[in-house]
């Protein structure tokens, strides 16, 4: 049963199989995005309240949500490490650092957008703004700490620690922001009762525009881990035959 | 170091020693615990100077807030709180460098590593006695410091009440990074990026406690919350930071 979990781990078998993935992930990501975004910028009715403003949300929620779920996938590949030893683990964490330090980056930049001609203010020290800008420092603390290592080993195992010291306290950090200060409105719940308060002609575009950054997300994870791949198991045969492989082409 | 030659490596150690006639296994944990609580304040005691700058670097960070906002006593009173809490913070965050520095360079990190007694109560202990020097004379200055900024003498009390509750948990915080980055050649930034975050929810609590004691209202939620992550990081901090002193002294 554990089989295809350590099979996983091995980076040479991770590597021929993410690139039968990828090329399905980019049709999948093209499809979902170009539909998404026609929908979202040119169909999408105007809101009653903010009018074309609305659209930056199937630009600002997708990404957002998924900079959420960076610190949780990093403290489960930093469980790996530290239980099984699994390099592969080691080497999403490390690519996973800088891609969800990029998109909290681009969450906070497109809320200061949304927020400019909402709120008449690029920037506010609101309940979630914060524990986003919180959550920034905790991941460039992560990726610091990793440069900071010298061996490889060690690092991985330091980072692996430091990431679930941080998913311990992403919550907390969480909670006691949003006791300290509250402006943002309150996440609104996508379940399709009637009385839902988006109707599916808004809600569904959104839900294809999170699919589509899903994708990119795990696509540029996996062009990242396999340029790390490539990097760390430079000295095995397998990677020697590869390169020599790619030359002759 | 690999498992195989870290247990080998120990049970030579114990040999060397039952060789010498000291049978390891028969100091109990808390005869380790509380000689190494002892040892750490005697040299911290002999190296006044160490004492010495937390609380001078506490007095100077205090008395900037005064010089770059305003020497308005009304305006002072609004960030008073604020203003000790985040100084209290970057002192703690200072003296943490020689919780395991010291220890580490001379090699009695590793003696603490080897030894049986679980490497959890032998950080807790080195994590009191460091609250203990940096920490607690922090708390017993912090309420002259609030004076200076002119803090309503209601509040008084919670912000001493709340500094000996919460600075305990800067230090185990802290003690997390230091143990991960104690190997490294520069540490002083990198420590402070790693631990800052994490005592966001320290900081938050405390000094709104301190605000809303100066404003009359009610305090229990505050004081229960500082309790609750007490509690949480003396029980989990210490074996994070063990784990992560595995992993740096290798």
């Amino acid at each position: 049963m554990w089989q295809w979990f350590f099979r996983l781990g091995s980076p040479k078998w991770f590597y021929e199989m993410s690139g039968k993935w990828l090329p399905w992930l980019f049709v999948l990501m093209t499809a979902l995005l170009s539909v998404g975004i026609v929908w979202a910028l040119l169909y999408v009715p105007q809101d009653y309240q903010q009018g074309d403003t609305i659209r930056i949300m199937y630009v600002h929620v997708p990404v957002a949500s998924i900079s959420l779920a960076c610190f949780p996938l990093m403290a489960v590949a930093g469980i790996i490490t530290l239980v099984w030893k699994m390099k592969l683990a080691d080497m999403v964490a490390k690519c996973a650092a800088p891609i969800g330090a990029w998109f909290t980056a681009v969450a906070l930049a497109t809320g200061a957008i949304w927020g400019q001609p909402i709120w008449g203010t690029w920037w506010a020290w609101d309940a979630r703004l914060t524990s986003m800008l919180i959550q920034f420092f905790l991941l460039i603390g992560v990726i610091a700490l990793r440069s900071a290592i010298e061996s490889t080993d060690a690092a991985a195992k330091a980072c692996a620690l430091l990431s679930i010291v941080g998913a311990i306290n992403v919550p907390i950090i969480k909670y006691s922001v949003e006791w300290w200060n509250t402006l943002h409105q309150p996440a609104s719940n996508f379940s399709m009762a009637e009385d839902s308060p988006m109707g599916p002609e808004i809600w569904v575009p959104l839900v294809i525009m999170i699919f589509a950054v899903y994708c990119f997300f795990v696509i540029s994870l996996i062009l990242s881990t396999r340029n790390e791949i490539l990097e760390r198991e430079r000295r095995s045969q397998w990677v020697v035959d590869l390169i020599a492989d790619e030359r002759t082409n | 170091m690999s498992e195989a030659s870290k247990t080998s490596h120990s049970s030579l150690f114990k040999k060397e020693l039952g060789a010498l006639g000291v049978d390891q296994e028969q100091v109990s944990t808390f005869a380790a615990f509380s000689a190494t609580l002892r040892r750490d304040l005697l040299i911290a005691l002999k190296r006044r100077n160490d004492l010495l700058n937390p609380l001078m670097f506490f007095l100077i960070v205090v008395s900037l807030f005064p010089l770059g906002v305003s020497s308005d006593p009304q305006e002072l009173t609004r960030i008073a709180a604020g203003a000790v809490w985040v100084s209290a913070l970057l002192a703690s965050m200072l003296s943490l460098d020689n919780l395991f520095r010291a220890d580490y360079e001379d090699g009695s990190l590793e003696q603490l590593l080897l030894s049986p007694q679980p490497l959890y109560f032998m950080v807790l202990a080195k994590n009191i006695s460091h609250w203990l020097i940096s920490g607690l004379p922090v708390v017993l200055l912090a309420p002259l410091l609030a004076y200076m900024l002119y803090l309503p003498a209601d509040a008084y009390w919670t912000l001493v009440l709340t500094l000996l509750l919460g600075t305990p948990v800067l230090s185990l915080f802290g003690a997390i990074g230091v143990a991960l980055t104690v190997g490294l050649g520069s540490r002083g930034l990198i420590l402070a990026v790693i631990v800052l975050p994490l005592t966001v929810p320290v900081l938050i609590i405390g000094a709104k406690a301190v605000t809303d004691a100066s404003l009359g209202l009610p305090l229990g939620m505050h004081f229960s919350l500082m309790g609750a992550l007490l509690a949480l990081s003396l029980s989990l901090a210490p074996l994070a930071s063990a784990a992560a002193l595995k992993i740096s002294v290798n």
